[in-house]
């Protein structure tokens, strides 16, 4: 593997490799001695052109475990135009010896730029791209649903038969899209649940069920993973629903509807979350929620890719 | 070099065979086998003779949108490599848009630009006036002064942006009535796309670029056709991009309504899918659309709903495209490729045949900018604006085609046929077997 | 040509001599940790585990065997294909203050024992760490020398050494290549 760009084009055996691999190194973070040699003398920089303090502090534990030099590259608010800012600032990344890019960008698609230029010869990790994918995310979302549900039996399996319900913002969220795609390959049935105006236009076409009505939805999917996204406040005045108690009244994870769930059911959140819009401290609270599972289990996932990708020979430049 | 060219044994638009004799700005005669007469008869000494076997003669083409860039953006394309562009694509003509910096929304402007076409000799420069002052929608630009300045301005159009305002569009439909003018619209309702990226639909939505909605185009050519009606107006449509666009315009010229209307090359050939590798060469305004798209509109231009076909040429400086989607400039360079393109998507495919291809890139162009004594049907006498194209020739677009200051084609590493041999501006060969004339040589038609 | 110079009843002999080397030099089964490093030390580990349970009364194999693996420890990572790592899995009460016996099948360069020692000493702290190998193939790079050999077989650079295990190979066998 070179990079890690999307779950699209993640293949089957891949993907639960890198479950697998991070199994092994969420047992390192277990250890007293929380570190492996693996990455010693390589140089992982996070490329960040939008702010996200928890991605960031994610991949910069996950390559110091592996014992990485991390470099953290705020890009944000640079006074130079986008375009000439990534192009400059890739080069001066390849003039610093990088041999790993975790990059956050709010352009979709600007990681696959960057992996397919001639200017840095690096790993590229794609750590969120505007609204297109989140690959790491769904791979940690996975290996919590796998690890809830198989526990200390993971290694080596699936997420097939698996029930998930993904209720909110579709339309502007990567988490969703990296989700479907990467739950899809490993089996799992997928839901979504969102206002008309928040699903994105063909996703009839997707290989996901479209909702408009969460309630009717829980009573008929008996969901074995609930996973609730960020609403962000702005999309409010952009016209896509009318104000913050409609949407929790008709998409929030209220109390009700977590006394709905079954026992053994999860609910996940990809945080920040907003307590009291989509999900109720209640909820976010509850025994079934894997808030801080997910977190803890994404340095291991970022381990595992940051390793699959670095440790071994550099493969010719595509 | 002499001024008297013998093109013989070329193939006429409609297929005759035939000897053409230039001298000067004419055309002396069209000798066709089956007329008997010999127009190498007449050649005489001093003539120069041009094996055209094999050959297409088509008259010099005309490009009815065209951005030079020039004034203000010379580091994207100036009159003169936009024109030299033009000459070793096969046209003679071409209508510079009027996004410049300043705008061209007045007769300094465009006279201006006018005369930097005149010196630079390679192609009638033709400028468009802006609708509106500096584009911004608000107040309608001095169209009179420029209809009457020395450039002669026919063709209004705020292309890059829409005339949004429907009572703006109204009076400026109206107004240019009064100077023979036609307003070019570019048909994009802003707020359905607002910071929109590529054509909407499942691929935008996977790919999370900000979708571009079809209805966007069609809704404002719906509503300009009806404007064009109500008030009894001239109305041309840029680059339509939609099958839906076609079938309003195809609607409206049942009713009568005095449209026109345009598509680029690049919409005839390019679908979306080319926009998974997020290289930005692809981004177009209005977005590559599907194949369905596609499809309708080569039936359009097929069945004579869809009138001209017009590049769209929109050069853009390297760090405008080395970039990340988002950030990256609208447009691509056509002028060198557009008649490969059409052989490739239209001809080759039997929808059109070369006197189809002659209509659609030059002689109704030219009628509905108005651009007189320019284009023709190689009558005796004929202004000696033709271009010669080799349609057995065939492959890979490379970047060494390209003649203008900027590289953003989207057609580098596709295989076109045909192959634009030789331009003849005013009766001077600015192309000759595929080798561009040098500046100084050319003659300044000032 | 492969040559065979290991056969079943070759490896269990040489495999019962170690596990009583082992409690010889141990002095009994107490505080003994036996490690195998993957893939086929592993297996080789779990035998000598159970021979010892069965030798000495009152071992407890679950609480000696498991696995140590070295891929995260390895110096020439950069120079390879990516390599899958394997699980490490310790008993219960940890190394610390114990004997460990790492297995590994064949000891060449002693490169691979040096990543062991690294990843041992990130596990914790044993008091002694011993080294047991089915076959010892010499050509050794690095200062280390094993505690308990099944066979020491002289070879060139240029001959391969497989070793394979019933449970892994079908077969219980050493060959010898090249």
């Amino acid at each position: 593997m070179k990079h890690l760009l999307s779950t699209r084009d993640l293949a089957r055996d891949d993907a639960i490799r890198i479950l697998d691999i991070a199994e092994d190194m969420s047992e390192v973070s277990t250890r007293e001695v929380k570190k492996l040699p693996a990455l010693r003398g390589k140089t992982v920089v996070n490329l960040f052109f939008e702010d996200s303090t928890r991605t960031r502090i994610s991949f910069e534990a996950a390559a110091k475990r592996l014992s990485a030099d991390v470099i953290n590259f705020s890009a944000k608010g640079s006074s130079v135009s986008k375009g000439e800012s990534l192009k400059d600032t890739a080069q001066t990344l390849a003039a610093m010896g990088a041999d790993g890019v975790v990059i956050r960008h709010p352009a979709s698609g600007a990681p696959q730029v960057l992996a397919q230029s001639d200017w840095i010869d690096a790993g590229v990790v794609n750590a969120g791209d505007g609204t297109h994918e989140h690959p790491t995310q769904a791979l940690l979302d996975a290996f919590t649903m796998r690890r809830r549900i198989h526990g200390t039996a993971s290694r080596g399996k699936a997420l097939d038969g698996v029930s998930v319900v993904i209720v909110g913002d579709i339309l502007h969220s990567r988490v969703a899209r990296s989700n479907l795609w990467l739950l899809r390959t490993l089996g799992a049935e997928v839901t979504f649940v969102a206002p008309a105006t928040l699903v994105p236009v063909g996703a009839d076409t997707w290989p996901a069920t479209v909702s408009f009505d969460l309630d009717a939805t829980l009573a008929a999917v008996r969901p074995d993973v609930l996973m609730m996204l960020r609403i962000q406040s702005e999309r409010m005045n952009a016209a896509y629903f009318p104000n913050a108690r409609e949407y929790s009244r008709q998409w929030g994870l209220d109390d009700e509807r977590l006394a709905l769930l079954g026992p053994d059911s999860i609910v996940m959140h990809p945080g920040p979350m907003n307590r009291g819009l989509e999900i109720s401290a209640g909820a976010a609270d509850s025994a079934q929620s894997t808030v801080l599972e997910q977190v803890a289990n994404g340095v291991s996932i970022r381990m595992a890719v940051l390793y699959l990708l670095l440790s071994g020979e550099r493969e010719a430049h595509a | 070099m002499s001024d008297r060219y013998l093109l013989k044994g070329a193939t006429l638009p409609d297929g005759r065979p035939a000897d053409i004799l230039i001298e000067g700005d004419r055309i002396l005669s069209t000798a066709t086998t089956t007329t008997g007469a010999s127009a190498s008869a007449k050649a005489g000494t001093g003539t120069t003779v041009i094996d055209a076997d094999g050959l297409v003669a088509l008259p010099g083409l005309v490009d009815l949108h065209t951005h030079l860039r020039e004034p203000g953006f010379e580091q994207s394309e100036t009159v003169l490599t936009g024109t030299r562009a033009a000459a070793a694509g096969g046209f003679t003509a071409v209508f510079a848009m009027a996004n410049t910096l300043p705008v061209s929304d007045t007769a300094g402007v465009v006279e201006q630009v006018q005369a930097l076409g005149r010196a630079a000799g390679y192609a009638t420069v033709r400028p468009i006036g802006a609708v509106t002052v500096g584009l911004q929608g608000e107040r309608l630009s001095e169209i009179g002064a420029m209809a009457q300045s020395l450039a002669g301005v026919r063709v209004f159009s705020d292309d890059g942006k829409c005339v949004h305002d429907s009572l703006l569009m109204r009076r400026a439909l109206e107004y240019v009535k009064t100077f023979d003018g036609v307003i070019a619209q570019h048909a994009q309702d802003p707020r359905l796309t607002e910071n929109a990226q590529m054509n909407e639909g499942a691929l935008s939505s996977e790919l999370g670029l900000k979708g571009w909605p079809a209805v966007a185009e069609e809704s404002i050519i719906a509503r300009d056709v009806l404007l064009a009606e109500h008030v009894g107006a001239r109305l041309h449509i840029c680059h339509l991009s939609t099958a839906g666009s076609v079938d309003v315009v195809r609607w409206a010229k049942a009713r009568g309504i005095q449209v026109t209307a345009e598509a680029t090359p690049h919409h005839l050939l390019l679908t979306e899918e080319l926009i998974r590798s997020y290289d930005a060469r692809y981004k177009v305004n209005p977005p590559l659309r599907r194949d369905e798209d596609v499809q309708a509109l080569r039936e359009g231009v097929a069945d004579g709903t869809i009138d001209i076909i017009a590049t769209d040429h929109a050069p853009h400086p390297r760090e405008s495209k080395e970039c990340e989607w988002d950030a990256a400039a609208f447009g691509m360079v056509g002028l060198e490729s557009a008649l490969p393109v059409v052989q490739t998507a239209l001809v080759d495919t039997g929808l059109l045949d070369w006197a189809d291809v002659a209509r659609v890139l030059s002689n109704t162009p030219a009628a509905i900018g108005r651009l007189h004594d320019h284009s023709h049907s190689f009558e005796d006498g004929s202004p000696a604006n033709l271009t010669l194209v080799d349609p057995a020739a065939s492959s890979v677009f490379a970047l060494d085609r390209l003649h203008g200051k900027s590289r953003n084609t989207p057609f580098e590493g596709v295989t076109l046929s045909g192959s634009v041999r030789w331009t003849f501006h005013k009766g001077f060969p600015t192309l000759r077997d595929g080798v561009l004339a040098e500046p100084g040589e050319v003659p300044s038609r000032v | 040509m492969a040559r065979t110079v290991l056969q079943q009843t070759d490896i269990a002999r040489a495999l019962t001599r170690i596990s009583h080397e082992i409690l010889e030099s141990n002095r009994g089964a107490g505080d003994l940790v036996i490690l195998g490093i993957p893939t086929r030390g592993v297996i080789l580990a779990e035998r000598i585990g159970q021979l010892i349970a069965g030798i000495e009364p009152g071992a407890d194999p679950a609480s000696m065997i498991g696995s140590l693996d070295i891929t995260m420890y390895r110096d020439d990572l950069s120079k390879n294909p990516t390599r899958a790592p394997s699980p490490t899995r310790v008993p219960r009460n940890g190394i610390d203050g114990k004997t460990v016996v790492l297995v590994d099948d064949v000891l060449y360069s002693g490169r691979t024992i040096r990543a062991a020692l690294d990843a041992l000493g990130d596990l914790g702290r044993p008091r002694a760490v011993r080294l047991a190998a089915l076959v010892d193939r010499g050509h050794r790079e690095l200062p280390i020398r094993a505690d308990f050999v099944g066979k020491n077989l002289p070879t060139s650079r240029e001959e391969r050494i497989h070793v394979r295990l019933a449970d892994i190979d079908g077969v219980d066998e050493v060959t010898i290549e090249g």
